[in-house]
């Protein structure tokens, strides 16, 4: 019993380094960044005090005179005007009105001279339960604002969700364009990636280890050097539009840089991998003699291909697709570099509210819809999967 | 019998490597032949060219009289029983064997109708639904022999079918081979290398070595009459005892051993007086007595070991210039070490092989 118990203590011992890298690295920053995405302590750190006293309040009768003096001293302590700003903006988000109400109390606590007793003195809409409902809202830590903005959704003032306009949802245009890129890079990938496996996997000896290599070797270059060749091979006076008017082919060059089709070809080689290697693995375990099987059976090679090779192998093409599919989802150098602005993908737009506008609220929360996408689709692929196996 | 496949000057180059050389062999209708051989001789690949896998350097194939080096695989109509089974693991068992019917275009009825009788062919009719992989060596291996025979082919190829049974298993298959072959009418090309397999089943033997064939027969005549050195030691066990022709005449010659004892033998093949032989006896066609029997030839030897082995006593036996090896029956009374006999075997029972 203590032998056992002491041999788990070593195993965990051995296994702690393991343990402390993927919480530091990516459960901690995983869950910081989903919590980002649904924390807003703005409201609540300029206004502790009535945070306090509001806590106690029933949210429905009319205003105490312990409420409002503790706003009005919040008010009062408050030195950062663009925080105050930002305030007011989310209040008056919840409750249209908020920012008149707040410009005329605001300007009435600062007079010193005559210093009001009360809100309600200042204006009388302090009376209503519904201006401290929002702000009582408001000062809750959790927001789902920016994850309703992410999808392009919003809260009106009664407070239900509803479509943004059509000027502030660019988000769903761009998550759409992001799938729909990822599609057809995916599609791309399979349609090379599945006969290039194939041959490969058929061959032996040195054919097999040089077909294999070039396909490896665009993943020991770095990502940045492999997409800034592509931008010399596509431009206009590029190598590959040289080519192409040499052998007379084209007379005018082809458009292929900054534009969908030139983010596909560079996305799409430097996937490739992705997707030639699990069809790869897949294939050379499937018995060698099962073609030759099904030919001697009588099955044309291309009907023999589709009942005997092609579901055998599924499960690879299966797992090649969602792994080239995700991976695409998330590609942001690629679509910066060789896109044109109507290629963007939505990572540019998270990077751009981390590091353009710093709002971390909104980076996160792009970033958790990308992450649910993600466990969508693995999800239906483990369920898929599993379905295969439990039939065998 | 009516020849149906003909393998004419067949050779196959694997790069520089010659596998097959200027092979010939013709196959009759209903016939069942084996090919055997030690591994790396060429089997395989025969067969392989025979079901169109492969295809012969140089000579041709021909098949009831016309040719089909050009004929794809798909298009010939050999059931193929592979050693390793070849079962295809995504389909059960009825849907492997429905396969081949379902290449045909046959009906859906006419496909159910046929699988189910080759599945009782095979006493497998419970486990349609199974996958190969839920089902043991032997089963698998009944049902890629269904899957090769529910088409009906012309010609059926089995490349070592039974190398993964169990001993057990193994002869019941080989019976239950046989009595399809009967029952069937089946041609049958049959590769192994187990010996007793290809004795056992087959209506022909051909005896492969480095590509060629060294003697084709029946079983009864390659282990009777060996042609050469190689079968008389690839089949069974023998005792090669060399030798010096003294005359011919017919089918019998007399040669004189190194020990100067003179041995009455059958001759196969064409062999001169005066010429260094080999004479090839048979273990257990040798009896051991004290007393000289007449009329057979008979060499004075010394027991120098002695096994019993269950179902033979083994005695090891020397005499002046070579051993000799006795295999007597069951029954037989000891013979312990140091004994003096006189080993007897008649002229029939050996035979000259020319080196
Ligand atoms: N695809 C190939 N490429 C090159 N050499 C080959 C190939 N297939 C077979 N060989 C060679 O041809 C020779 C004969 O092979 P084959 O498979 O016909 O032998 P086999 O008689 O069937 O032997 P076994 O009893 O071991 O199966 C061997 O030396 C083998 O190495
Ligand atoms: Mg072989």
């Amino acid at each position: 019993m203590s032998a056992a118990s002491s041999r788990t203590r070593r195993s965990l011992l051995l296994l702690a380094p393991l343990l402390f890298f993927l919480i530091g690295f990516f459960v901690w920053p995983l869950f910081s960044m989903m919590s980002q995405s649904v924390s807003d302590p703005a409201v609540l750190r300029l206004l502790p005090r009535s945070a306090e006293v509001l806590a106690d309040w029933d949210r429905n009768s009319p205003p105490t005179i312990p409420m409002q003096t503790a706003l009005m001293k919040d008010l009062k302590a408050v030195n950062d005007d663009q925080a105050l700003g930002d305030m007011v903006r989310r209040l008056n988000s919840a409750r249209s009105g908020f920012r008149t109400l707040m410009g005329k109390t605001t300007s009435a606590l600062k007079e010193t001279a005559n210093p009001p007793v009360d809100l309600v003195s200042i204006d009388k809409r302090w009376e209503k339960p519904e201006f401290w409902l929002a702000i009582a809202d408001a000062l809750s830590p959790y927001t789902d604002r920016n994850l309703l903005a992410a999808v392009d959704l919003g809260r009106n003032a009664a407070g239900d969700i509803e479509h943004l306009p059509p000027d502030q949802s660019v988000n769903g245009v761009i998550l759409m364009r992001t799938f729909w890129i990822a599609a057809l890079v995916t599609f791309a990938c399979v349609c090379i990636g599945f006969p290039y496996a194939i041959i490969a996997a058929s061959l032996d000896g040195w054919k097999r280890d040089l077909m294999l290599g070039a396909v490896l070797l665009p993943l020991w270059t770095s990502l940045l050097v492999r997409t800034a060749a592509w931008f010399i091979l596509l431009q206009e006076q590029g190598l590959i539009n040289d080519l192409l008017r040499a052998i007379g082919l084209i007379d005018a060059p082809l458009a292929l840089i900054f534009n969908r089709t030139g983010v596909i070809i560079a996305m799409t080689h430097v996937l490739l991998p992705f997707m030639v290697l699990p069809i790869y693995s897949v294939l050379i375990t499937i018995p060698k003699n099962l073609m030759p099987a099904a030919a001697s059976l009588g099955a044309h090679p291309l009907r023999a291909f589709l009942r005997v090779l092609l579901p055998l192998s599924l499960r690879g093409v299966a797992s090649g697709a969602l792994l080239v599919f995700i991976s695409a989802i998330g590609y942001y150098i690629t679509p910066a570099l060789i896109g044109g602005p109507s290629d963007q993908m939505i990572s540019s737009i998270i990077a751009f509210y981390a590091t353009g506008s710093a709002n971390w609220g909104m980076a996160g929360a792009l970033g958790v819809v990308l992450l649910v996408a993600t466990l969508l689709l693995y999800s239906v692929y483990a369920r898929l999967s599993s379905d295969e196996v439990g039939g065998r | 019998m009516a020849e149906f496949i003909r393998f004419d000057r067949i050779t196959k180059f694997y790069g520089p490597l010659c596998v097959v050389e200027n092979l010939d062999l013709g196959i009759g209708k209903g016939e069942f032949v084996s090919l055997l051989g030690p591994s790396g001789s060429g089997k395989t690949t025969l067969l392989m060219m025979l079901a169109g896998f492969e295809q012969p350097t140089a000579g041709e194939i021909l098949l009831d009289g016309t040719s089909i080096n050009a004929v794809p695989t798909y298009k010939r109509d050999m059931g193929v029983v592979f050693q390793s089974y070849a079962l295809f693991p995504h389909m059960s068992v009825g849907d492997n064997i429905a396969f081949p019917l379902q290449m045909r275009g046959i009906g859906k009825a006419g496909i159910d109708e046929r699988v189910k009788r080759a599945l009782d062919m095979v006493q497998l009719s419970t486990l349609s639904d199974r996958r190969p992989s839920q089902l043991s060596g032997g089963q698998q291996q009944r049902v890629a022999l269904a899957r090769a025979l529910v088409f009906e082919p012309r010609v059926v190829l089995m490349d070592e079918p039974l190398g993964a049974l169990d001993k057990q298993l193994r002869e019941q298959m080989q019976l239950d081979i046989r009595d399809l072959h009967r029952r069937l009418g089946l041609t049958i090309v049959f590769v192994t290398h187990d010996q007793s397999e290809a004795l056992t089943m087959s209506d022909r033997v051909a005896v492969f070595n480095k590509g060629k064939i060294e003697q084709i027969g029946t079983p009864r005549q390659v282990y009777d009459e060996p042609a050469t050195r190689f079968v008389a030691e690839f089949i069974g066990e023998t005792n090669l005892v060399e030798g010096v022709v003294e005359t011919v005449q017919g089918a019998e010659a007399t040669v004189r051993l190194p020990s100067g004892a003179q041995i009455v033998s059958a001759v196969s093949g064409s062999i001169a007086s005066g010429q260094s032989v080999f004479l090839s006896i048979r273990p257990e066609r040798v009896d051991l007595s004290e007393t000289r029997s007449e009329g057979r030839n008979v060499l004075e030897t010394e027991v120098t070991d002695s096994v019993y082995q269950g179902d033979h006593l083994r005695v090891q036996l020397h005499n002046a210039t070579h051993p000799l090896i006795a295999k007597l029956g069951r029954r037989s009374r000891e013979f312990p070490p140091g004994t003096k006999v006189f080993a007897a075997f008649s002229a029939g029972d050996c035979r000259v092989i020319a080196p």
